[in-house]
Order: structure tokens, then C-alpha cells, then sequence
């Protein structure tokens, strides 16, 4: 079990390299793009992304198929927030790079994209604890690499591009599979204009010790960022999959509509972290789903912190017996963000197990928002889920609300769900006080407090940027 | 040196007077007792003087070795040496007691300076040890699940951790068995000092018997009405508070 007291055993190089903070993302540089796909997104968009990408045929089909569907799917405004509505998507610029390729080593990465990903502290990061780094800057990768014991065992750790061309046998059975084009009207947008991303497959049996990572950055203005992910872990395989993100704030929305896929086989297990901590001005638009075979796992650990709307609700399809799915997530809404959240829950054989716990902190005007969707078909037996939703409020301007739809099918099951909505009260607030913490001190010691039991769940190094960025988030929320 | 309370007023948010014009000196060395029935506004004094938001402070002056604290946060006299034990102390769901206590402790140190983690748990063990504290208690959270016994005695390990230059104990006795209250008062008699003042607020003769006070006062309708020596608290406990009925005196 890792341990929350991190900060203990950590020397000074690692805690510096993992303070990732709000202020350290927000910069930029000029951009200097050689492929650049213009403005708004036509057939031509999806046609001059194939070309720079050189896409075989198959590629370049399923693009212009997914063009249409995103075409013909209205805005989920009906259900979700009039804020997507925000979205002006004849301004956005679809495909950005500058025509380099990923590069293996850091001594060969562009000066001002190096900068970048050292003042994010991923080459330190790198050095200290893991086992592999993608580093995306805008629309493509500018550094990947993997430790070379892990090629020589059959690991492959590249991007979509890469892994579309040169492992077409392992990756195409499974592309758009999990996740489907017509998922939803962002899982089609991807699947016309993506770019970046990773592919990972994990041979059988073998258990990564380190964690893969991948860094997504943005740093041109009306920009949308179009990562694919798919992660195919093989019978018996294991690996731990980070990621984290952050752009600058610019005055105009930034779109981040990523599709990550994870395939774990027969015995695998995956586990999926993710901390997100866009600037406030991005639309974060996510479509994240699992499928577990028999006795496979599927785990996604998800912190939302940034951005100014993020609507993901990771998922896990599970297909074999006794396979088991989870879903722990924080939410931090902050004054001008709407989190809105969850997990998906399909139970597709007997004896599967599922867990959701979700905790949500909404500040000031910020809104948080919990949608579960659990379904347990009626043919089926032995099937478990467990669902936990707790949101604290901090001051009366705040939101929340959930909406757990827990369709259970049959009595051969069990199922139970808790909800609560707490708040730091006056007393609490005192007592702290009254012990030499500051109001800021306080809070960020109340809601460090109440997602301390999730954050234990998160690898070391990340429950410590974790607590740093809320205490961040809290100082600068009470002035 | 002393905190120098000087016809004290103070009124609930709504107008209601509870305090009417409390007066008051606790040099450092000394342990002063304030007893009384209740709603007499003991406990009052003790949120005044730390500070609580839920009380207007209509005149007076509360000085800390000459300062005036009534304009300063909460927070900043709690670093700057007041400390209240108090007789509800909050739960603090999921802060473990040694992340609380190092918070506070860090808190008084200049921004970049860190507690070095090894002095800090030696110290904290030190004390719990004097306490009877099991080190289990160090991984539970803020009085998260505590007895009533557990609350106190963390209280008092969280002033000895903090070494206040005056401390206020509100209630500490209250729903303590025997036994806790020798350990509580172990603690307390600990932390006598020539450096350091206290105040205990009591209902009853019993904390007397194991914390000696240089003074007793007592307190009715928001004022000190008779202060004395260490006997004057036998002298309540064998009478009562019934001399305040009579109208000389009220």
C-alpha cells in the first residue's frame, strides 16, 4: 500500500520533478509549425491530416466515415451542459505539427519543445521511476521511448501512427472495437482528425515493474488536441499507464477530445492513471472504456483538477467471468470549471465484479457533477457492483449533483450504492484556525482529508503533485 | 508578561450581551481557574479571547505582553502563542493526527523551511509516551471515532507539541474517568512553566485536585465575581454557587 506521507520519503530531486503546479504549465512558445491542417473541418481537413500522415488506405476510409458521423450527431445538449455549445469548431485548428519525427533520445528534441517538457519536469521524471515516456507536443509526439529490456521482451510503446503502419496485425483487430466511431458525437471527431497517442502491447505473462507515461501538451491557441490511445495488455500481462496534461491559458477555448481503448485479455491487468490539469479555457472531452476477459482487470484511476469543462466517464466492458472493473475518481471545481464525471459500468458474464467511487470537491462557483451508468443484464449471475459518490462543498455557491442509473436486470445479483454531500463546517474551520492554519491551509487540509482514502490509490509519486496542486487550488480560492 | 483581559464585552452575532465587561490578568508562571455554573460565559471567554467569528466584541481589550490581539485572525494568534484546548474539539475526517499536528507546526515556520521529519516523530512519540498515547494514534484521524478520553488527551499533546505561551483549557475534565484525568493533568503539569500562563475553566473541585491553581476565580452572568486562592475552589465545592443568589453579591 502506498502511503500518503510521501513527502517523507522522497528526496528533494523527485519532489522537483513531480511539482507540476498551474503556473508552471502556462507558458508558451511561437509556434513554428511546417504541417498546419487551417482553420474549421471539412473532407479536405480529414484528407490533408491522411497525407502529412501518410495513411494506408484503411486509415483514411475509417476517417471519412467518422467525418460524417460527427456531422449527423447533434450535441448531447439535450442531457449534458449548454456550455458545449461554446464550442466554435470552424475556428479550430484540427492538425498541427512540425513534420519532425518522435524522437528517441532528449539530446535530439527541438530546443524550445525540450524546455517545455523539462520545465514540466518529464525527463526527470523519466529518470527517476519509469519505465517509458511519450511526450506529445500539439498534434504529434516529439519524444518516445521505452527502456530498451522492454523492446527486447516484445513491449510496444509507440504512437497511433506508428502503431497503425507497423502493427497493423495486433493493433487493427482492436481499433475503434472497444469504443466505437458512433459512441458519442466526440468519440466520432476523434476517430476523423486524430493525431498522437499512444499504442502499447504487452506480451503474455510479462508484468511491467514501472509505469509507461505519456505527456500531452498544448501550446498553440485554438488548438484541438486529438490523441488515440489503445492499450492491449496480453493474457496474464500487467502494466501501469500514466498521464498527465497541461497547456496555457489563452483568452479563446482550447478542445482536448481524446479516445483511449484498453484490451485486457484473459488473466491481464490494467491500470489507467490520470491527472488532469488543463488551464481553465480548455474543453476536455473524453471517451475512455475497457474491455476485460476472463479474470482480467480493468482500473481507471482518474483526478480531474483543470480545465473549464471536462466530460469523461471512464469505462469498463466486462466480457470474461469474473472479470473486474473500477473506477476511482476525484473531481476539484473550482470558480468558471464544470467536472462533470463518472463511470460506466457493463456487466457482460457471470460472477463479474465492479466498483465506482467517485469524490467530488466543488469551490466557489464551481460545479461538480456525477453521471454512473451500471448495467447488469437479467441472463446473466453472481454479478457485483458497488457504487460510492461523495461530494464536499466548499461556501454555498457551489454545485453538485448525481446522477446514478443503476439498471440491474434479475435478483441473482448484488449491488449497493452510498451518496453523500458534506461540507467544511464553521467548526471545523475554527478548530484548524485555532491550531496556526491559515483559512487557505485549512480547507486544503479538509479536502486533502476527504479524498485522502483515494489518493492512497494513486502511485507515490503522483499522490504527491496530487496534493500539492490542491493545496494550490485552495490557497488561491480563499485570497 | 501576562495576558491582560480588560473590561471584556462581547455580544452574540444577534445582539445578545454575554460577556459584560470581564476583567482579568494571567502573568506567565501562574495557572489561573475560572469556575462557574453554566451559561455563565466561561466557554465565551475562551472562543473571545481565540478569536471565534461567531462573537462581536463590543469594548475591551485582551493584551498579550502589551499587544492588542483583538484585531489579529484566529490563526495569527494561534502562531503567535494562544492556545485553546477545547471542550468539543472538531473531528477532521481523513488528516491523520501526526499530518495535523506537523501542519500546525509547519505553519509557524518561514515559507521554505520544512519540519525535519525525524526530530519531528521523535518528539511526538516523546510526548505521547508521557501521555500513555498508543503510537497507533499517530496514523488515526483528527478525533475521527475518539472517545471522549482520547479527545482531551489529544488536545493537551497538541499544546505540548505547539509550546503556547498561554494556554486556555476549556471543560478539559469533562467525561473523563479517573484515570484519563491523572494522565490529562500529567500533561498539563508538564507544561507549567515560568515562560507560560494558563487558564483552566472548570466546573468542578476535581481537575483542582491534580492541577494546583495560583488562583480561583469565579464567573457569573458574564463577569468575575469573587476571586481566591487555591481554597476558594474547595470552598464552591462544599457550598456550591449558591452565594451568588444572594443579593449582595449578584
Amino acid at each position: 500500500m502506498m502511503s500518503y506521507d510521501a513527502t517523507d520519503v522522497l528526496d528533494h530531486e523527485t519532489r522537483d520533478a513531480i511539482d507540476i503546479d498551474r503556473t508552471k504549465g502556462d507558458f508558451t512558445f511561437p509556434e513554428r509549425n511546417k504541417f498546419d491542417a487551417g482553420r474549421g473541418l471539412t473532407s479536405a481537413t480529414v484528407d490533408y491530416i491522411s497525407n502529412v500522415k501518410s495513411d494506408p488506405d484503411w486509415v483514411r476510409e475509417f476517417r471519412h466515415k467518422a467525418l460524417k458521423v460527427f456531422q449527423d450527431k447533434p450535441m448531447p445538449t439535450n442531457w449534458a451542459t449548454k456550455d458545449l455549445e461554446a464550442i466554435d469548431f470552424d475556428v479550430i485548428r484540427y492538425y498541427l505539427s512540425d513534420g519532425e519525427k518522435p524522437k528517441r533520445s532528449w539530446d535530439d528534441v527541438p530546443a524550445d519543445v525540450l524546455e517545455t517538457f523539462e520545465r514540466l519536469g518529464i525527463p526527470q521524471q523519466e529518470r527517476a521511476f519509469l519505465a517509458g515516456v511519450e511526450a506529445q507536443f500539439d498534434s504529434e509526439a516529439a519524444y518516445s521511448n521505452v527502456k530498451e529490456e522492454l523492446t527486447k521482451q516484445g513491449v510496444i510503446f509507440c504512437n497511433s501512427a506508428e502503431g497503425l503502419k507497423e502493427h497493423e496485425a495486433i493493433f487493427r483487430p482492436w481499433f475503434g472495437k472497444v469504443i466505437p466511431t458512433g459512441d458519442n458525437k466526440f468519440s466520432a471527431l476523434n476517430s476523423a482528425v486524430f493525431s498522437g497517442g499512444s499504442f502499447i502491447y504487452i506480451p503474455k505473462g510479462l508484468k511491467l515493474k514501472q509505469p509507461l507515461q505519456a505527456y500531452f501538451r498544448i501550446n498553440s491557441e485554438n488548438f484541438g488536441q486529438f490523441e488515440r490511445t489503445l492499450i492491449i495488455a496480453d493474457e496474464g500481462a500487467e502494466l501501469m499507464y500514466m498521464e498527465g496534461c497541461t497547456a496555457p491559458k489563452f483568452e479563446t477555448a482550447t478542445l482536448h477530445s481524446a479516445v483511449v481503448e484498453l484490451v485486457a485479455l484473459k488473466g491481464a491487468k490494467i491500470q489507467y492513471v490520470t491527472v488532469q490539469n488543463w488551464s481553465s479555457n480548455v474543453f476536455n472531452l473524453v471517451t475512455k472504456r475497457g474491455i476485460a476477459m476472463e479474470d482480467a482487470e480493468v482500473r481507471w484511476i482518474d483526478c480531474n483538477i483543470g480545465s473549464r469543462l471536462t466530460m469523461k466517464y471512464p469505462g469498463v466492458i466486462m466480457k470474461g467471468k469474473r472479470a473486474r472493473g473500477e473506477v476511482i475518481s476525484i473531481a476539484l471545481a473550482n470558480t468558471g470549471q464544470h467536472q462533470d464525471t463518472g463511470a460506466k459500468m457493463i456487466h457482460a458474464a457471470d460472477d463479474t465484479t465492479s466498483n465506482v467511487v467517485s469524490k467530488s470537491i466543488s469551490v466557489g462557483e464551481g460545479r461538480s457533477t456525477y453521471r454512473g451508468q451500471v448495467f447488469i443484464p437479467k441472463h446473466l449471475k453472481g454479478c457485483k457492483n458497488n457504487t460510492e459518490c461523495d461530494a464536499l462543498l466548499i461556501n454555498s455557491h457551489s454545485r453538485t449533483d448525481t446522477y446514478p442509473a443503476i439498471t440491474v436486470k434479475g435478483n441473482r445479483h448484488a449491488t449497493q450504492h452510498e451518496a453523500s454531500v458534506s461540507q467544511v463546517s464553521e467548526d471545523m474551520l475554527f478548530y484548524m484556525q485555532q491550531r496556526g492554519l491559515n483559512q487557505g491551509q485549512a480547507m486544503s487540509l479538509a479536502v486533502n482529508g476527504f479524498i485522502n482514502d483515494l489518493v492512497r490509490e494513486f502511485p507515490m509519486e503522483y499522490s504527491v503533485e496530487l496534493k500539492r496542486l490542491i493545496d494550490l487550488e485552495m490557497e488561491g480560492s480563499v485570497g | 508578561m501576562s495576558l491582560h483581559i480588560q473590561d471584556l464585552h462581547a455580544t452574540l452575532e444577534d445582539g445578545t450581551e454575554i460577556l459584560k465587561g470581564v476583567n482579568l490578568v494571567i502573568p506567565k508562571g501562574e495557572i489561573h481557574a475560572i469556575m462557574g455554573p453554566n451559561g455563565s460565559g466561561k466557554s465565551t471567554l475562551s472562543k473571545v479571547i481565540a478569536g471565534h467569528e461567531g462573537y462581536v466584541v463590543t469594548s475591551g481589550s485582551v493584551k498579550q505582553d502589551g499587544q492588542e490581539i483583538l484585531e489579529k485572525s484566529v490563526d495569527e494568534r494561534s502562531r503567535d502563542g494562544i492556545f485553546l484546548a477545547f471542550q468539543y474539539p472538531s473531528e477532521v475526517p481523513g488528516v491523520s493526527n501526526a499530518n495535523f499536528i506537523r501542519a500546525a507546526l509547519q505553519a509557524r515556520l518561514p515559507k521554505g523551511q520544512d519540519i525535519d521529519a525525524v526530530a519531528y516523530y521523535k518528539e511526538l512519540y516523546s510526548k505521547m509516551d508521557l501521555l500513555e498515547m498508543d503510537r497507533k494514534f499517530t496514523a488515526r484521524a483528527v478525533n475521527e471515532g475518539f472517545s471522549g478520553g482520547e479527545k482531551k488527551r489529544n488536545e493537551i499533546l497538541q499544546m505540548m507539541m505547539l509550546q503556547p505561551e498561554y494556554c486556555i483549557l476549556d471543560e478539559t475534565d469533562s467525561g473523563l474517568d479517573i484515570d484519563a484525568l491523572k494522565i490529562v493533568a500529567k500533561g498539563v503539569n508538564a507544561m507549567r512553566s515560568p515562560e507560560r500562563g494558563m487558564l483552566l475553566i472548570t466546573h468542578y473541585q476535581r481537575l483542582l485536585d491534580y492541577i494546583k491553581p495560583d488562583y480561583v476565580h469565579v464567573m457569573s452572568e458574564g463577569r468575575i465575581v469573587r476571586s481566591g486562592g487555591a481554597e476558594l475552589a474547595h470552598e464552591l465545592e462544599r457550598d456550591g454557587y449558591e452565594f451568588l443568589k444572594e443579593p449582595a453579591l449578584a
